[in-house]
């Protein structure tokens, strides 16, 4: 059975390989060249082509970039971005966990009256993008105040079909035996989820948690909107404007570790949490 | 259908009220105010409106900077959404073949997932910046006139590439998914018959991909639709000239530079019709997968 497709032959597999090394490098060069670049001078990264190897500047840069510098160009401290950023994510994805677990178990566990209008009232906001309602919504935050604060960059992104229609569906698969004898023994809704449900979703809250952290750190748009001030920027943000007032003077090798650390955490995050992430992603977006 | 439940009556609706409040807060009230606003005329000063009825709609459809935002989203697209499934589906075939060092390289594969749009364009802009990207270069030395600043198709070109490269990653991980999950023995059994692995291939495989296929291709031009604002805004702003204006950026460069509000809403309404169409075809689809009850 050496020839099945099941078992390539030796030189259909090196051909694999050949190809897969390919795709890789297109896909990690652009992120390999950031790196690279962020431990070069500027007068090197603006000599092309930059070779391919780390310069000798590297810890100089980063060094700077904590030290304050970054505040010159990005008008507030890297770590101030760093912060902004990081506190979006985790609002976004902890405030997405716990409201739709919550509507979730209102909609599997409970009976009451509109439970379905309620159900489809959230469904269909899966319609609804930010992006097309730009305008209204970038006035109903200046009508509540919530320009330039985290409130404003978090409210409106933590309301997600996507991760109630999720829990719904894992809350529909546990047996019904599991929840009587649960109240036979007299648990109540709180019980039953802290000691039988809570521990059973870890997994499918772990991926949900790095899915929505990534969605909450790339955020673009949305921060775009509703922050003027350099203070609520995110990384991402100061990023772009960086770029779009680079003149003679940019110093782009603050700019090169900026974006570095603007892709790192995430990436770290996806890696690490691969396991998790993988199967989420895959089990539950179709 | 569930049997047993919990009896509370009060319970489940506070359950239900912090996310039925951020939804009518910060979806239907602005979806509301969208429809409203796209059938109101202001005045320079914002100080009186009127109402216009379908006026706005009509000067967004006539408008020829409109129809050419249209004609660059559709190519923008199309181009995005093909290339990324295609490619994202030659990898997954290949590294089904390999036995050892499969997780290294998805580990390798899954990193542009995490890097925002906005800075998968800036990447790609660092690599092909006519002023020092590394890539741009040796473009150059071969004679190539290449300035992605001034020329539009290049311009076009450039962030279809980024838009392209961030999507690869996520749609390898549902093709390797799909294809894990189809049945050996069917192809096992069409070598046995002498079929080649092409033909097998493209008679089996494929076709059983269908369905994640299909999921991929809606996900995939929501996300070339909406997501890839970012890459735009960041890169070229929409230009040069107009030539990578998207429907999206559109309405956030007429409402928020240009300050035409009606108008930006009537384009918003259209988009919200757009995306309403997307996840109706999307819903069709899953209905016949999922269970809703």
């Amino acid at each position: 059975m050496a020839d099945s497709p099941l078992d390539p032959r030796g030189g259909a597999r090196m051909l694999a390989h050949f190809w897969m090394i390919m795709g890789v490098i297109v896909i990690v060069f652009p992120i390999y060249y950031v790196l690279i670049a962020s431990t070069h001078t500027t007068q090197e990264i603006l000599r092309p082509p930059l070779p391919l190897t780390p310069g000798s500047a590297g810890l100089d840069n980063y060094r700077a970039a904590f030290n304050g510098e970054i505040r010159q160009i990005g008008g507030v401290s890297v770590w101030v971005l760093l912060m902004n950023t990081t506190i979006m994510a985790l609002g976004i994805a902890v405030g997405k966990i716990v409201i739709s677990m919550m509507s979730a178990y209102a909609i599997v566990f409970f009976r009451f009256p509109l439970r379905v209008a309620c159900f489809w009232l959230i469904f269909i906001t899966l319609m609804l993008p930010v992006e097309v309602r730009i305008m209204p919504t970038y006035k109903v935050m200046v009508t509540l105040g919530l320009i330039d604060s985290y409130a404003g960059l978090i409210m409106p992104l933590i309301a997600s079909a996507t991760a109630t229609l999720l829990f719904r569906q894992f809350f529909m698969t546990i047996p019904d035996e599991l929840l009587e004898a649960a109240r036979v023994d007299g648990a109540g809704p709180w019980r039953f989820f802290r000691d039988i449900l809570w521990p059973l979703s870890l997994t499918n809250v772990a991926a949900i948690f790095v899915i929505q952290f990534i969605y909450g750190w790339t955020q673009y748009l949305w921060p775009l909107l509703v922050t003027n001030s350099n203070d609520m920027n995110t990384i991402v943000i100061a990023l772009k404007k960086m770029i779009s007032f680079a003149d003679a003077q940019t110093p782009w090798n603050l700019v090169m570790v900026t974006s570095v650390l603007a892709i790192a955490p995430p990436i770290l995050v996806v890696v690490l949490m691969q396991r998790w992430f993988v199967k989420g992603l895959v089990e539950t977006e179709k | 259908m569930r049997r047993t439940v919990f009896p509370n009556k009060l319970l489940p609706w506070l359950l239900l009220a912090p996310q039925l409040a951020v939804t009518l807060i910060f979806f239907y009230w602005p979806a509301l105010q969208a429809f409203r606003q796209s059938m109101l005329k202001e005045d320079a000063f914002g100080l009186s409106t009127k109402f216009v009825g379908l006026a706005n709609f009509r000067k967004v459809l006539a408008d020829p900077a409109y129809l050419n935002a249209l004609k660059v989203t559709v190519v923008f697209s199309l181009a995005v959404a093909l290339s990324a499934m295609a490619i994202a589906l030659f990898l997954a075939v290949q590294v089904e073949k390999i036995r050892c060092g499969k997780g290294f390289y998805r580990t390798l594969m899954i990193w542009p997932y995490a890097v925002a749009t906005a800075i998968a364009g800036m990447l790609w802009l660092f690599l092909f910046n006519p002023g020092f990207g590394t890539l741009a270069a040796p473009m150059r030395a071969l004679g190539f006139n290449w300035n992605p600043l001034l020329k539009g198709d290049q311009a076009m070109g450039l962030v279809i590439a980024a838009a392209t490269w961030k999507q690869i990653s996520y749609n390898f991980l549902f093709f390797v998914a799909g294809l894990q999950a189809i049945p050996k023995s069917l192809i096992e059994a069409a070598a046995i018959d002498g079929a080649s692995r092409r033909h097998a291939f493209w008679t089996i495989v494929f076709p059983l991909l269908a369905p994640t296929t299909f999921f991929l291709l809606v996900v995939n031009t929501v996300y070339a639709l909406f997501d890839t604002f970012g890459i735009i805004h960041a890169v070229t702003g929409g230009g040069p000239g107009r030539a990578t204006e998207t429907l999206v950026y559109k309405v956030y460069n007429d409402g928020f530079v240009n300050l035409m509000m009606g108008e930006s809403a009537a384009q918003s309404v259209i988009l919200m019709v757009i995306v309403i169409a997307l996840t109706a075809i999307q819903f069709r689809f899953i209905e016949r997968r999922v269970h809703y009850g």
